[in-house]
């Protein structure tokens, strides 16, 4: 269920986010999460696990999952999928680079 | 008929190449004229290392001599800066005067390295790493010795470190990400450069920020970073990148990006303008290497002798590192994702790592370091998109493998000679295990460990010994069934730990490389396990990983259902004053806070408290006095107090001064799992001390201290360690007992837990009987609190980790609109 891409929104600098971490973007009532990965690929879900509604910014990034702090879930940073046995989905932000500066698809 | 002019902005490695071609398709279509700054021929830029290290001659690399323009009838201007284009008149002016007009002109004026404009980079001894002026720059540095600072742990910045090293200067290569070129290694393969290059002598120093370059009467005397280090140096060499060198392109309005935006045809937005080289921005891409610019010279040359349907097509450049020693390739794209299948074999002996990434059962990347040889293998593989499904158990192992089935590791150690070396440490070969086995009919690993040795001491063979073990015993072999961390790993917690400790390993990257992690970063289960393994096993050396912290513990509050947080600050012992609980009332209100509580713990607990109020809380509380009470800490909690000799009449001993006098001691520290203590003033046991991890119960004659209680997911009373007659004995005996535990619990491992899989027995033995023992521990506490008692909420009040607590940004629903 990717969004298409209304408007592409600047949202800061690679920099800004930790490596393996995320950081917010609050979108009106929505919060979004945005990731960045070891390998400086970056990604933005809805700042909601899809089972108890979890922050997902707040947990470990490894790979191109993240995992959820309330529950330990299991959520692709790519398709907003939860992973392995478990089932439910978060929605996904389209993300462009230019240089260093992150823009959202809203 | 009239020869065109051709004339050529640059005389880099690009249009070098350029001209080959174009001489050999139509030798005398074109009068060439090339404008060179450099004051000297075509030479090989990538050489430059070499004549840095002593072991070439500028001469050695020079691609066209003088006598090769002659020949060509070329006129080369050397030391001729193009200023000016007139893109109507087609003339070109140089800066020191000449005029030459053109009917088709290319630009190939390269790139200029990046200077980091922070105070200082002006100074003199502060060089780029570009040309041959720079590398004599650093060679008559180094002549003097002395030491160099390299600011850019990249390919550039490397090869310039190690040059320097090897004509014996002091080097320090700052970095500013985790690992060593991060654009072109995982961390695994960054890593195993970084212990390459540090056992040289280079300092390697990552997550490094320079704030300033120090200077005396004009010359560099030393660099400063962020965090106020000083490093004294006599030359900075600055390799932090490359921009494309535009500046002239712009000023005659050619359509410029990042580089000079060209066609697949390398022209420029001016038909009769081409260019070639890490100026061009070519498909959205620019390069850096000399790969692809070789294939813009061939195009160009094409089109310009003629017609032709030439066109430049992107393809991945593999990179290799030019310092002897460091084997390393990467290739492709090695992010990783759900879609694609990570493949890592990791041998730690031999320091290697190699890691193929598949998706669709093709390879789409590589990175490997010390075996590369099959680099060119999987970079083929790569290239033809071919299907690998057919190999791909055995494609890790490399094309030798390919239709041999060497993949199967019983098989590999079958083929081994029976004095083939299976434990170094105690040098015992697969014969001896294998005839000890038979003669005395071992059958369980313990037994052989027992018996011959072998995988009793480092352990990193035991994986090799089992394989011995299943050839000769056949099905009669069971593997060992070992609780591991988690799937990242085949190790239990007792065998990482001891490996972090045996070799030393001080880095999350370093423990995954030398314990063969399967995985390229772990996972949230072993991540927070390793960082506590390193926390306790180097204090004050290892940099907590906050990313491999869960959030309780990265933002040292408890996250709550609804993903506000709980804040609890300190009450040493329980106790608390007019003064504090004001200040609690005050916060309350002030950030309306849903929930004030009183906890199990004898203290209070703010409940409710939004994420963007946790910093300001903190610091009112902060400013009252209050520390965090590190509620949501593995590590310690809470020292429950009763009332004691103070106040009450069966009280034998101050219960609530030694209370405070504990969690004064204890807190801060890190632990497996989280530690709570109590403080009985007599048998009464008011404080439930002998349900505690740790319990003291005060008697006439002393203290009675207790452990390993539990009062929650399970219930256990505690077992009695011993007597003891003064409160220094009390602390001095806890504090030992909390080490021992922080160095041998399992991550998650309560005490409880702890001392039944050690033994109370055995535990008593070290830290009751044994006053030597003890006293050791007891001293590793106290170094390791001198790192750990920082009031985490003063350090994020103070700015620390800020990103943890503010938003990025904050999107007003109509900037969308
Ligand atoms: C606040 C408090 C309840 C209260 O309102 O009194 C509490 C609250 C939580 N406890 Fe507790 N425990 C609290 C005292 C206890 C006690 C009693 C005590 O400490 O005297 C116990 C039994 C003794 C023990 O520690 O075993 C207790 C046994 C647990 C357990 C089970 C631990 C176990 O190994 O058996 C958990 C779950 C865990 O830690 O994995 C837990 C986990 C939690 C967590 C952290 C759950 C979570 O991860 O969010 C709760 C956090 C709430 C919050 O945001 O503050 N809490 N918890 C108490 C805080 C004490 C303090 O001041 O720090
Ligand atoms: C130390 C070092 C090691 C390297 N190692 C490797 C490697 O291992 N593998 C690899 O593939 N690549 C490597 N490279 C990169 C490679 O050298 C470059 O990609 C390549 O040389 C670029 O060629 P170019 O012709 O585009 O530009 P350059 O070679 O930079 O040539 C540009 C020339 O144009 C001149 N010029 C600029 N402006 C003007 C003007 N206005 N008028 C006249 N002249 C002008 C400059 O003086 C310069 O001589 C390395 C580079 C360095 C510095
Ligand atoms: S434990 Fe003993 S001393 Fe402490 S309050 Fe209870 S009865 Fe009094
Ligand atoms: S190699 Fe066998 S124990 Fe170290």
């Amino acid at each position: 269920m990717n969004v298409q891409s209304a408007h592409w929104v600047a949202v800061g600098t690679l920099d800004d986010i930790p490596r393996q971490g995320a950081r917010r973007v609050l979108y009106g009532d929505t919060t979004i999460a945005v990731f960045r990965t070891s390998q400086d690929r970056v990604f933005a879900l809805e700042d909601r696990c899809p089972f108890k509604d979890g922050p997902l910014s707040e947990g470990i990034v490894h790979g191109v999952t993240v995992s959820c702090p309330l529950t330990n879930w299991i959520i692709s940073l790519e398709t907003g999928e939860a992973q392995g046995a478990d089932s439910g989905a978060t929605q996904t932000f389209s993300v462009k680079m230019e240089g260093d500066t992150v823009f959202l698809g809203l | 008929m009239t020869q065109k002019r051709l004339v050529i902005v640059g005389n880099g490695m690009a249009p070098g190449r350029m001209l080959e071609h174009l001489l050999d398709a139509s030798p005398d279509a074109y009068a060439v004229t090339i404008f060179n700054a450099e004051p000297r021929v075509n030479y090989d830029r990538i050489m430059l290392s070499p004549v840095l290290s002593g072991d070439k001659s500028f001469d050695d690399i020079i691609i066209h001599d003088e006598a090769w323009y002659k020949d060509n009838n070329i006129t080369l201007h050397m030391g001729a800066k193009v200023t000016k284009i007139d893109r109507i008149a087609k003339t070109v002016t140089s800066e020191n005067g000449i005029v030459e007009s053109y009917d088709k002109l290319v630009m190939a004026t390269g790139s200029n390295p990046f200077i980091i404009p922070c105070p200082g980079h002006d100074l003199s001894g502060v060089l780029a790493y570009r040309d041959l002026d720079d590398t004599n720059n650093m060679r008559a540095a180094a002549a003097k010795g002395g030491s160099a600072v390299v600011i850019g742990g990249g390919l550039l910045g490397l090869e310039a470190a190690a040059g320097l090293n090897q004509i014996g200067m002091d080097v320090t290569v700052l970095h500013l990400m985790p690992t060593l070129m991060e654009r072109q290694l995982d961390t695994a393969a960054g890593y195993l450069l970084e212990k390459e290059l540090e056992s040289r002598g280079i300092d390697i120093r990552c997550k490094a920020n320079t704030k300033q370059i120090l200077g005396e009467d004009g010359q560099v005397k030393a660099v400063e970073l962020d965090d106020g280090t000083v490093i004294k140096c006599d030359i900075v060499v600055m390799a932090v990148g490359i921009r494309p060198n535009v500046q002239l392109a712009q000023d005659i309005g050619l359509e410029v990006n990042r580089g000079i935006v060209t066609t697949n045809g390398m022209q420029t937005s001016d038909p009769d303008i081409f260019s070639v080289g890490e100026c061009v921005e070519v498909g959205g891409m620019v390069y850096g290497l000399v790969a692809p610019l070789y294939q813009m010279a061939k195009v160009a040359a094409a089109h310009l002798s003629g017609p032709s349907d030439a066109l430049f097509k992107h393809s991945e450049t593999p990179t290799k590192l030019k310092v002897t020693g460091c084997d390393l390739y990467s290739v492709g794209d090695f992010s990783e994702g759900e879609d694609r299948e990570d493949i890592v074999l990791r041998d730690a002996k031999g320091g290697t790592y190699k890691r193929v990434i598949v998706q669709d059962n093709a390879v789409i990347g590589a990175v490997m370091y010390g075996a590369v040889d099959d680099g060119p293998w999987y970079n083929e593989l790569l290239k033809s998109a071919e299907d690998i499904s057919e190999m791909r158990d055995t494609l890790i192992f490399g094309q030798a493998y390919q239709g041999g089935g060497g993949a199967d590791p019983l098989a590999a150690v079958a083929n081994m000679a029976d004095d083939a070396e299976i434990c170094g440490c105690n040098g015992i070969t697969k014969g001896t295990i294998v005839s000890k086995m038979n003669d005395l009919g071992l059958t369980t690993l313990a037994d052989v460990r027992a018996h011959t040795k072998a995988s009793a001491s480092c352990g990193s063979c035991t994986g090799l010994v089992e394989n011995v073990m299943a050839l000769t015993l056949g099905d009669a072999f069971q593997m060992p069934e070992v609780e591991t961390v988690c799937g990242c790993t085949t190790h239990d917690h007792a065998t990482v730990r001891r490996l972090i400790e045996a070799k030393g390993l001080k880095s999350i990257p370093a423990v995954m490389q030398e314990l063969e992690w399967s995985t390229a970063e772990g996972c949230a289960k072993c991540r927070p396990a390793l960082n506590y393994y390193l926390v306790a096993a180097w204090p004050g050396e290892y940099e907590d990983d906050q990313q491999s912290r869960f959030i309780n513990e990265r933002v040292h509050a408890n996250i709550q259902k609804d993903g506000t947080y709980s804040v609890v600050p300190r009450m040493f012992g329980g106790m608390t004053t007019p003064d504090e609980l004001r200040a609690i009332a005050d916060v309350a209100d002030k950030f309306d806070i849903p929930a004030v509580k009183v906890t199990g713990g004898q203290r209070i607990d703010l409940l409710g408290v939004k994420k963007d109020d946790l910093i300001p809380v903190w610091k009112d509380l902060n400013d009252a006095g209050m520390v965090s009470g590190a509620a949501y800490a593995k590590g310690l909690r809470t020292v429950k107090t009763c009332v004691g000799a103070d106040w009450c009449r069966f009280g034998t001993q101050d219960s609530t001064g030694l209370g405070i006098k504990l969690e004064k001691l204890l807190w801060g520290s890190w632990s497996p799992a989280k530690l709570k203590l109590a403080v009985s003033g007599c048998p009464r046991n008011c404080a439930e001390s002998t349900c505690k991890d740790i319990g003291i119960v005060c008697v006439e004659s002393g203290y009675e201290i207790h452990y390993g209680g539990a009062a929650g997911l399970h219930i256990q009373g505690t077992t009695k360690l011993g007597n003891v007659t003064t409160e220094q004995e009390v602390l001095e005996y806890c504090a030992a007992l909390t080490q021992y535990y922080r160095e041998t619990g399992h991550y998650l491992e309560r005490i409880y837990k702890w001392a039944d899989r050690l033994g109370y027995d055995h535990i008593k033995s070290v830290i009751y009987d044994d006053a030597e023992a003890r006293q050791g521990y007891y001293e590793r506490f106290l170094y390791s609190q001198k790192f750990s008692q920082v009031d985490p909420w003063a350090e994020r009040v103070a700015g620390a980790e800020a990103h943890e607590f503010a938003p990025m940004a904050d999107i007003k629903l109509e900037a969308a609109e």
